[in-house]
């Protein structure tokens, strides 16, 4: 039981974790249309700036502005100089500047770091575990995760449904030709909501970096995670991609944590374990084709 | 005139190329030309039919295994599933992956042409990725490893294993392909393709039901790219989840966007490009994603319709849409 419920928190720490990333992303692709392949690369920046600041400084409050400001600024500098002149032109023109985009980065980050990953220790202070139920330990950072996960939800919640900059992004995100109409300043948005992205990416990639290696080409397993999250949500909606990212972090997360076992009633060991892992990483994919085929428009759409 | 000179040029390269010392670039050749099948056939979906695949690394690669697994069945003796028995002929090789890319093409385009934009690249995507995991969880076909071909397929008592004989087995296969795309292209199938890529509720208003036609060309592009993955598969002497990687889609994707979406030999200039450009910069310098990537953009932003578009605005070649 205790096992089941830590494997439940593991699945609601990854959900939240592909929140911050499905956020940023599904918002740039509702709102300006763009198909950003290179947000997982502002997860990479993220979380290098924040280790490299971290080992300089030893401060975790530098290390976190570090990220989120090294996150920002590249993704700002993203739109300004590349994607802001993509915004009239085809889906797969837009696919292959956001590809070279990754490739750009990922080589300036292996001339910076080199090719070994680099290791983040958990900040003293978080680096213990609690007892939530009685036998039930867990690390006290992972719940700071999911805490930090939640109030951006909490937040983004507030900040889209009952702020005026709210009230133009789900505008932009339905109606983009009137917004502009009306007299709206679209590119200051375009680049506003950009910024904002790139932030959550960053920080997702700054408190991922003590759980996972530091390494480059993290970006690109975690972005089509977070495709997958953004299309099961509804391409466009922040309510989408909350739910979409805990179901995605949930179902991942348990079946390669049970599956093989129960394969392994059934079968022999080592062939269990494989067949359980492969049908574990299908999971989602699978869960996506499902919603897709039932529910075209994914789980929460945005502009019905 | 021009396509005449690039034909004589394919015909004369493997010469050309000996008689200046170079035979290393025989092998790169025919990775061009394999390349350029897989990427010329997802142009009849991508470019022609509007159907965005991000999952054409599964024919690619389900081409490939078909040439592993008949191969592994011919040295055991064995039988496939206990009913098809094992050959290393190509021409039943070739025409086996043909039937398999075509028959998986129908299996997910029926599904996946149910959605459309974004969530269509998507769902391809998501069924390549199913494949990917499912080979690499198949311990009796390498898994996660692959599986070696210790000997190129058998044609005729050719010596397949030399490199010139190869790559003029692989310009007939280019050419046969290229010449059926045109066929195509230029067909009331390809006009109506066309008609559906530009406006599906016109064509379907005036009596054309637009699924079954995207239908056929996705299973035609299934057939092409599992035909590539067959002569890959049997050029490596290899076969692995690698070549069923996201990754592999989404370079299939770039050549033919490199090259010019809708272009008959749009594909065959992006396969060159990608291709060459990654020897040449790695053999220069370990960062050559650094220089590849600004070029990459660089034709993004500055070119319109690829390098295809970029060749007949200079007067080189032409454009065919």
């Amino acid at each position: 039981m205790t096992l089941v419920l830590e494997q439940l928190l593991n699945g609601l720490q990854f959900g939240v974790m592909l929140f911050l990333l499905a956020a940023g992303l599904t918002l740039i692709f509702g709102i300006m249309g763009v198909i950003n392949l290179a947000h997982g690369s502002l997860y990479m920046v993220g979380a290098y700036a924040a280790a490299f600041a971290a080992a300089q400084t030893g401060s975790v409050i530098i290390a976190i502005f570090a990220g989120l400001a090294a996150a920002a600024l590249a993704g700002m500098a993203m739109e300004l100089f590349v994607l802001r002149r993509l915004y009239a032109r085809d889906h797969l023109d837009q696919v292959l500047a956001t590809f070279a985009l990754i490739l750009i980065f990922n080589q300036g980050v292996t001339i910076l770091f080199g090719r070994q990953p680099l290791f983040v220790s958990v900040p003293p202070a978080l680096n213990g575990s609690v007892e939530l139920l009685p036998g039930l330990i867990y690390p006290v950072y992972r719940l700071i995760i999911i805490a930090v996960g939640l109030a951006v939800a909490l937040g983004l919640y507030l900040l889209i449904n009952r702020t005026r900059i709210g009230m133009l992004v789900r505008a932009g995100a339905t109606h983009r030709e009137m917004v502009r109409a009306l007299g709206v300043d679209i590119r200051l948005l375009y680049t506003a909501v950009f910024g904002l992205g790139a932030l959550l990416a960053g920080l997702a990639g700054l408190m991922a970096g003590p759980i996972l290696a530091v390494q480059v080409g993290m970006g690109e397993q975690i972005l089509i995670m977070t495709f997958v999250v953004v299309v099961i949500g509804g391409v466009g909606s922040i309510r989408g991609a909350f739910f979409g990212a805990l179901l995605v972090g949930l179902v991942d997360t348990s079946l390669r944590a049970f599956l093989p076992g129960l394969l392994r009633q059934v079968m022999a060991g080592s062939e269990a374990d494989a067949l359980g892992a492969g049908l574990a990483s299908m999971g989602i994919y699978m869960l996506m084709a499902v919603v897709l085929l039932v529910r075209p428009k994914g789980l929460f759409p945005a502009n019905v | 005139m021009a396509l005449l000179a690039l034909a004589l040029g394919l015909v004369a390269l493997p010469f050309l190329v000996q008689a200046l010392g170079q035979p290393a670039l025989v092998p790169l050749a025919t990775r061009v030309l394999i390349y350029a099948i897989a990427a010329a056939s997802l142009n009849l979906a991508l470019g022609f039919g509007g159907m965005v695949s991000f999952g054409h690394a599964a024919f690619f690669g389900v081409g490939g295994y078909v040439v592993g697994i008949l191969y592994r069945t011919y040295v055991d003796d064995g039988l496939f599933l206990g009913l098809i028995p094992g050959t290393s002929q190509l021409l039943i090789t070739l025409p086996a992956a043909i039937l398999v890319g075509g028959l998986l093409a129908l299996l997910i385009g029926a599904l996946c042409l149910r959605t459309s934009g974004v969530q269509f690249i998507m769902i391809t995507l998501a069924f390549a990725q199913m494949l990917f995991f499912l080979f690499v969880s198949l311990k009796a076909y390498g898994g996660d490893d692959g599986m070696t071909i210790r000997r190129r397929n058998e044609l005729f008592g050719l010596n397949t294993r030399d490199d010139i004989t190869f790559y003029f087995i692989c310009l007939a296969a280019a050419v046969l392909v290229f010449l059926a795309l045109w066929r195509i292209i230029g067909s009331r199938f390809g006009m109506v393709l066309a008609g559906i890529r530009q406006n599906e509720r016109r064509m379907a208003a005036i009596g054309i039901a637009p699924y079954h036609y995207k239908l056929a060309a996705f299973v035609i592009s299934g057939m092409g790219t599992g035909l590539a993955g067959a002569l890959m598969a049997n050029y490596l002497r290899f076969v692995s989840p690698d070549m069923l990687h996201w990754t592999k889609s989404g370079e299939l994707m770039i050549m033919v966007i490199l090259g010019g979406v809708g272009t008959l030999l749009g594909p065959l200039f992006g396969a060159a490009a990608l291709v060459i450009l990654e020897t040449v910069l790695t053999s220069w310098t370990e960062h050559w994603q650094l220089i590849l990537g600004p070029i990459l953009l660089l034709v993004v932003l500055f070119t319109q319709g690829g390098l295809n578009g970029l060749f007949s605005r200079l007067g080189i070649g032409r454009s065919e849409r």
